[in-house]
This record gives structure tokens, C-alpha cells and sequence, in this order.
């Protein structure tokens, strides 16, 4: 996997100390260093993307070289000590490792960190297979270490999730490095405003100079035409998994001149000359921003070049979403005038429609009943958060109203109460969500005398990455166990007086309790504590007593469990999906639904 | 050696697993591969697909419409959608097997059988695997990815021998599942 080949990479290059928060498609990178970490490495799950960005910033001030790693959107909570950190300078190698998700597959937007490399003037590699990606982390950390800057790594997630086999070193040929330790030097570690302007002059001639050095790296080069094509004035600029794309294209339209660019930023200016060298046209394949693109306009004018650069600008490739193998071929056919033996599309059968949906037994799907079931008729608003629980949004559930960005529901929630303070306003957010981004924003709420619920659906994992260890769960990625932060701690210690634990798949009590926190006043919160499915065991499977079941429909209409079907006028349970969580069993009218290892209570 | 296999079926199904046995056991044959799957919220009950391509010269893991010579399908719905990569004349070994959509069990669901008559219809060379039979026999639906896997095998679609798919599922399957994944992958013979 490509993410595993950049932990493998960090690992050659002799990391020192790894740490960044989940977030796909980056989580893998992490979990695949700890677990091949030699000795002297530590690993850990930092809070969230801030905290270990200045983590990595302070062992790199000691002479550790460090790996930090989080996707596109995790960058946007890390610029903060990022854009500082490049003003400042580190002494051990320090590498960022931002996955971007073009699509977005699962993301909410589809920036671009090589635009974000160009604005925080951090050089940035981009690699097109893992074989590049395992190669440039070392190369990076070399860089890293040579200007004294961070520098990014940037894979997309079909470069973070591709799996190819590569070569690696053997151990004994890994780079072994001892950090000196932190010396102490105020001019250099204490950023002002007078240093910073120095350091802006040092880094822009730097980046300058990086165009002429990175010309010759070997992740930027032209691939060189064939004699059927040499001549023809078209030329092919890209890079990233679009590279791929278009090698794969040229096996078919031949073997145009191509430039394959490894580091957007700083853009390596004197290759590109070469390249477009006796060009008339040049067709740009990127996905997300056009960075290839707009560096080469800005070269064909900087040099007084007469070559037509194409590509999102004005339309000719798309300007949102995922290239494809297919896409990157017809629009390469389409530049060079030739003909495309295309397969003839066939004809499908309407199909079905699969959005994602929480799993079978999810206690978020409990969770978010109760809160519908206990405010029923009285005027809500239902902010949701980032997390699996953001798949309360679908029917029949529709439980979320808003979702924006990590931890962002609690603040809109008080927004609303402001402006419509008869609103019942809820801000329902995960465990480890809570931990990353949300205890500033109850702290906002209760200084600010705001009337909100938080609901925590505390399941005791990051579950929607894959199962990452946070506060709350007691586990290190150290392999330690420690004591847990305590979440209603947290909630209490800061002042709040109306918290709350409960079992959501406990339907009436959670109810309930619902109905309680929701009327009191000011801030309040409810903790809806139940594990992860995919962490805990099922405790057996529920089933419908086909003979009570009446066939109308509550148990399917009203809570969209994947586990439960509609077959013969009656409810069927599958019980390869079933958990036994038991929700259905307590909300059939006529109890029909027998609960986990027990009998229907029906009469 | 060149192929390129799609599996495809609904988050949950283990399709994953299914792809990196492949993968595995190509690369004890000593051939080149690389793959991509469908990692994230998708595998919520989703539709979820593999790529694998195996044999030099290959630049990307992404496979091409038409360009598959075997699409694996976990899910009769799912195996029709992934008919335009099937390249002409390839093969598709599809489980009878239909996994509704939340949607569709509160708007009214979908035809499998029709997805049936589809393929029956259009791929000339197709193999539909009848599992519950093995389920019962085996004692869980859990191993229907082992079942097409061996499936698959037994058709010599997979262009690998039974050998090096036995050894990739020794090394990759924990111990305590090894049993009854051997056991479903030589199911069919």
C-alpha cells in the first residue's frame, strides 16, 4: 500500500518520532510505523492535527528527524504552527505528510496541498506510485534537513491506497540518526517580527534556488518521445497518479513528449524549459488545482514563449474531481486530434442505489432515535459533526441538519441560539472528535451564556478511520495503557452542572433522558456511552416471531436498520448483519421482535 | 502473464481480503502487481470495488473500461454495474447472492433476478455460483469471499495456481479462521 511504502520510507530514513491525528486516506502511514517501529522511534495519536504538527515541530528543534501525517483537511487545523514553523526553521528533518482525497471520496472539500505548499512556501513532493512515495519520504527528509524546513509529502488517496510491490533497503542499510538534543538560541527558536522578515528574504531566495536544484532531481523529467511523434508540437504536462494515467494513455495514441513533475513547489523551472522547447501546445493533466498548469503559463511568460498551455483554465480538462484511465485517455486523444478505439458502452439494468449508512447495531443509530423520539413536535436543530455519526443525516433517521468541518457543530448550534433562541439546539459530536475540537467550544458556550445540548456518542473509538485509540479509550500507540480522560470529567470540570450518562440501545431510558438535559437551561450534556460494533462482541441475534409480526413496518420505516428486510408482508432479521443490539425488539409495536438469546415478549 | 480482475460487491463482504490473497498470491509466482481498492465510508454497506492488475509493464493500478479479463462479483447488482470494464469476451463469476440497499428496503427494493437475466443475457462466458449450499455445509456466511476466490481458482480464471492462493491464505488469515477458510476455498472441485 502506498501509505505503508511512506512508513517504510520514514523508517529507512532513520524517523525519530511519528505523530498526526486520523483521517482518510492518510491513517495508515501512522499505524504502519508503530507497527514496525524500531526501538528508538516513538509513535503516537496526537489530539488532533494542531498539537502534533507543534509535537513534530519541538522534537525536530532537538535534531529528531519526524514524520507528522493527516489529510487535506487536518492541514487546514495544522497551518497555524505550520506557516510559523517554516519562518523558524527546524533542525532534525521534518517531513508533513498530507493525503489529498480529489473525488472527494471522503472529504468535504477538494483542496489542493500543492497550492497550500506555494502559500506556506514549503517544498512539496508529489509522488505517483508507491515505489515514488517510499523514495521521495527519503528524499524529503534529506531536503528537510539540508534547508532546515518542513516539507511535505502529498500523496492522493489513489497513490495512499494503491498497493504495488516494491523495493526496499534491508535494515542494515537504513539511515541511523541521533538527535543532538535542543540547544538553546532565542535569534533562532523565538520567532519576532524582525527575524520573521529576515527569514521571508532567506526562504524566497531559497525556493528560488530549489527551481534549479529540484530541475535535476529525478522525480521531474521528460519522458522522451518517439520518432513517430518528435515534431509534432504537442507536449503533456502532469503528475501524481494522473502520470500513471497518461503512460497508460500513451501505449495507445504514442509516445508523446511528456513532462512528469514530482515537486509542484518549488517548481523545477529549468527542466520545464527544456520541455517546452519546440512546443506549440501543451496539455496539462492534474487533478484538483491547476498547479502544473498555471506554473508553465507563468514560464511561457517569463521567457517570452509563444506555447499554448491547456488545461482547466479555460475548460478544455474538468475542474473538479477525480481523472480517471478513461478520462486522461480521451482527453489526451481528443489534444492530439486521434481516434479512440472506445468499447461500446452496454446498456445496464436500472441499479440499485447504495448510499452509506450506519452499520447494523451502530448505538449511534439508538442514540440519535431517542433524541428524535424525545423532541418530537418541539422546534430542533440537529448539528452533526465529522464521523460516522455524520451518516445520521440519512432516512429514515434525517437526523442531521448541519455538518461543516471537526467540532464546527457546537459553534453553529450557538450561533442558531442567538438568532432563534426558542430552538431546542443540539450538537451532537463523537468521542474522539470531542477530544480533537470541541472542550474550546463548550468553554465558548457557558462563558457565553448560550442554551445548547452537547450529545457525546462516546463509543469508545475513532471508528469511522478505522479504529485509532484516543483519550478516552486508555491506550497509547505505544502500546501502553493509561488512564483514560474522562469525558464527563472534562464536561464537569469546566462547569458544567447538567451531565449525563446513559445506554442508547436502553430506548426508554435513554428517552428520557433526553426529554431531562434537553430542559434545562445553558449549556448541558448528554454522554450516549456504547461500543463500537466493530470493537465489541454481538451479543447474539434478535428475531422476529413471524407469526406476531402484524407486517406494519415500524421496526424498517422507522429506524433503517441494514439487518432488518421486508419479505412475505413481515420483517425478516438477516442474521449476518444482526448484532442483537436489540432497538427493534423495544420499539415493535406488538413485541414481536424476540431480543437477543430471550423470547418475544409478545402474549 | 497479464490480467486484470475486478471484485466487486457491497461493503462488509470482504472483498479486501479477497484482493490481497490475489495479490499475495501472484507475488509468490514472482509477478508484478499492483491494486487498489475502496477504503472509507463507502465500505458502510456501500459499493465497494478491487482492482487488480497482474504482469509487466502495467503503469497504473486503475483498470480502463473493457479492459478487465475477469470481474469477480460478490453481489449480483454490483457485478452488473461493473460489466463495462469487462473486456469482450471476458470472464464473470458472479455469487447468486443479493444484498438489499437500506433505500431499497423502505422504497421497495430491487430485482436480483433481473440483474440475473442480465448477465445470463450479455456474458457469454459466465459462471453463477450458487453459495447457501456451501454456507449450510460449512457453518457460517462469512467465507463467501474464500468460496468465489476458489471459485475462481478451480475455473483457472485467476491464471495462479492453487498452490500459491493456499500459501497466501496461510500467511495472511489469523489462525483462528485459517480452518474454515481453507476448507471454503477448496469447496468447489
Amino acid at each position: 500500500m502506498g501509505n505503508e511504502a511512506i512508513a517504510m520510507g520514514a523508517i529507512a530514513a532513520g524517523v525519530g518520532l511519528v505523530c498526526g491525528y486520523p483521517g482518510t486516506p492518510s491513517t495508515e502511514v501512522l499505524e504502519t510505523v508503530a507497527k514496525h517501529r524500531p526501538e528508538d522511534c516513538y509513535v503516537e495519536w496526537s489530539i488532533n492535527e494542531k498539537t502534533a504538527m507543534e509535537v513534530a515541530a519541538g522534537a525536530a528543534y532537538a535534531g529528531t528527524r519526524v514524520l507528522v501525517t493527516m489529510k487535506q483537511m487536518g492541514l487546514n487545523v495544522a497551518s497555524d504552527p505550520l506557516m510559523c514553523v517554516e519562518y523558524v526553521g527546524v533542525k532534525g528533518g521534518m517531513v508533513v505528510l498530507v493525503a489529498d482525497d480529489p473525488g472527494p471520496i471522503s472529504s468535504q472539500t477538494e483542496q489542493d496541498t500543492r497550492t497550500f505548499a506555494r502559500f506556506s512556501k514549503v517544498p512539496c513532493f508529489d509522488p505517483s506510485t508507491a515505489q515514488e512515495a517510499y523514495d521521495m519520504v527519503q528524499e524529503a527528509f534529506e531536503l528537510s534537513e539540508k534547508y532546515g524546513t518542513p516539507v511535505f509529502v502529498r500523496p492522493t488517496t489513489r497513490v495512499s491506497h494503491g498497493y504495488a510491490d516494491i523495493e526496499v533497503k534491508d535494515p542494515e542499510e537504513y539511515t541511523k540518526h541521533t538527535p543532538e538534543g535542543f540547544i538553546k538560541d532565542t535569534k533562532k527558536w523565538v520567532i519576532f517580527p524582525r527575524a520573521s522578515f529576515l527569514n521571508h528574504q532567506r526562504i524566497e531566495k531559497r525556493n528560488q534556488e530549489l527551481t534549479k536544484e529540484l530541475s535535476a532531481s529525478p522525480f521531474n523529467r521528460i519522458e522522451p518521445e518517439s520518432e513517430s511523434t518528435v515534431g509534432c508540437g504537442f507536449g503533456i504536462a502532469c503528475g501524481g497518479i494522473s502520470y500513471t494515467y497518461a503512460m497508460e494513455a500513451r501505449k495507445e495514441l504514442g509516445d508523446v513528449k511528456l513532462l512528469k513533475v514530482g515537486t509542484p513547489f518549488p517548481f523545477p523551472e529549468e527542466l520545464a524549459l527544456d520541455f517546452l522547447e519546440g512546443l506549440d501546445q501543451v496539455l496539462c493533466i492534474e487533478e484538483l488545482d491547476p498547479v502544473i498548469e498555471r506554473e508553465l503559463t507563468y514560464i511561457c511568460n517569463k521567457y517570452g514563449m509563444n506555447v499554448w498551455i491547456r488545461g482547466k483554465v479555460e475548460g478544455y480538462t474538468p475542474n473538479a474531481g477525480e481523472n480517471t484511465v478513461d478520462s486522461v485517455k480521451k482527453v489526451m486523444a481528443r489534444f492530439l486530434g486521434k481516434d479512440l478505439k472506445t468499447p461500446v458502452a452496454p446498456q445496464l439494468p436500472p441499479l440499485p442505489v447504495r448510499p452509506p449508512v450506519l452499520c447494523a447495531g451502530c448505538p449511534h443509530r439508538a442514540s440519535f432515535y431517542a433524541v428524535k423520539k424525545a423532541m418530537a413536535g418541539k422546534k430542533t436543530l440537529y448539528c452533526g459533526d465529522i464521523g460516522c455519526y455524520t451518516l445520521g443525516n440519512a432516512m429514515p433517521l434525517d437526523m442531521v441538519d448541519t455538518c461543516l468541518c471537526m467540532g464546527a457543530g457546537l459553534g453553529i448550534a450557538q450561533g442558531v441560539f442567538h438568532t432563534e433562541p426558542d430552538t431546542n439546539c443540539f450538537a451532537f459530536v463523537g468521542d474522539s472528535t470531542f477530544f480533537a475540537s470541541a472542550i474550546p467550544s463548550v468553554i465558548n458556550g457557558l462563558f457565553n451564556q448560550a442554551d445548547f445540548t452537547l450529545v457525546v456518542l462516546d463509543n469508545s473509538t475513532t471508528a469511522m478511520t478505522g479504529h485509532q485509540p484516543h483519550p478516552g479509550t486508555g491506550r497509547t500507540m505505544m502500546g501502553k495503557t493509561v488512564p483514560a480522560v474522562s469525558i464527563e470529567g472534562v464536561l464537569k470540570g469546566v462547569g458544567l452542572t447538567c451531565v449525563e450518562t446513559v445506554d442508547p440501545l436502553d430506548h426508554e431510558a435513554a428517552v428520557a433522558c433526553v426529554k431531562r438535559v434537553a430542559a434545562e437551561k445553558g449549556v448541558k450534556a448528554i454522554i450516549f456511552r456504547s461500543p463500537c460494533i466493530a470493537v465489541s462482541k454481538p451479543s447474539g441475534k434478535c428475531a422476529v416471531d413471524a407469526d406476531a409480526c402484524i407486517g406494519c413496518r415500524t421496526c424498517i420505516d422507522e429506524i433503517g436498520c441494514p439487518a432488518l428486510f421486508f419479505a412475505d408482508d413481515r420483517a425478516v432479521i438477516d442474521e449476518a448483519q444482526c448484532t442483537g443490539c436489540g432497538l427493534c425488539s423495544q420499539i415493535c409495536p406488538v413485541c414481536a421482535i424476540a431480543p437477543a438469546g430471550k423470547e418475544a415478549r409478545h402474549e | 502473464m497479464n490480467k486484470n480482475i475486478i471484485l466487486c460487491g457491497v461493503g462488509g463482504q470482504g472483498t479486501v481480503l479477497a484482493s490481497r490473497l490475489i495479490s499475495a498470491a501472484a507475488m509468490k509466482e514472482g509477478l508484478p502487481v499492483q491494486s487498489a481498492e475502496t477504503i472509507g465510508m463507502a465500505q458502510r454497506g456501500g459499493s465497494v470495488f478491487s482492482h487488480i492488475r497482474i504482469g509487466e509493464g502495467v503503469n497504473t493500478p486503475m483498470i480502463g473500461l473493457g479492459q478487465a479479463d475477469l470481474v469477480l462479483g460478490f453481489e449480483l447488482g454490483e457485478t452488473v454495474r461493473q460489466l463495462p470494464y469487462l473486456k469482450e469476451g471476458g470472464k464473470v463469476i458472479a455469487a447468486d447472492r443479493a444484498v438489499m440497499p437500506v433505500t431499497a428496503s423502505l422504497a421497495g427494493g430491487y430485482d436480483p433476478s433481473v440483474m440475473k437475466e442480465y448477465l445470463t443475457a450479455n456474458v457469454p462466458d459466465l459462471t453463477i455460483v450458487e453459495v447457501e449450499e456451501a454456507f449450510k455445509e460449512l457453518g457460517s456466511s462469512k467465507v463467501l469471499n474464500l468460496l468465489l476466490l476458489g471459485s475462481a481458482l478451480h475455473t483457472g480464471s485467476l491464471g495462479l495456481s492453487k498452490q500459491s492462493v493456499l500459501s497466501a491464505i496461510q500467511e495472511n488469515v489469523p489462525p483462528k479462521f485459517l480452518d474454515l477458510n481453507l476448507k471454503a476455498v477448496q469447496f468447489y472441485k
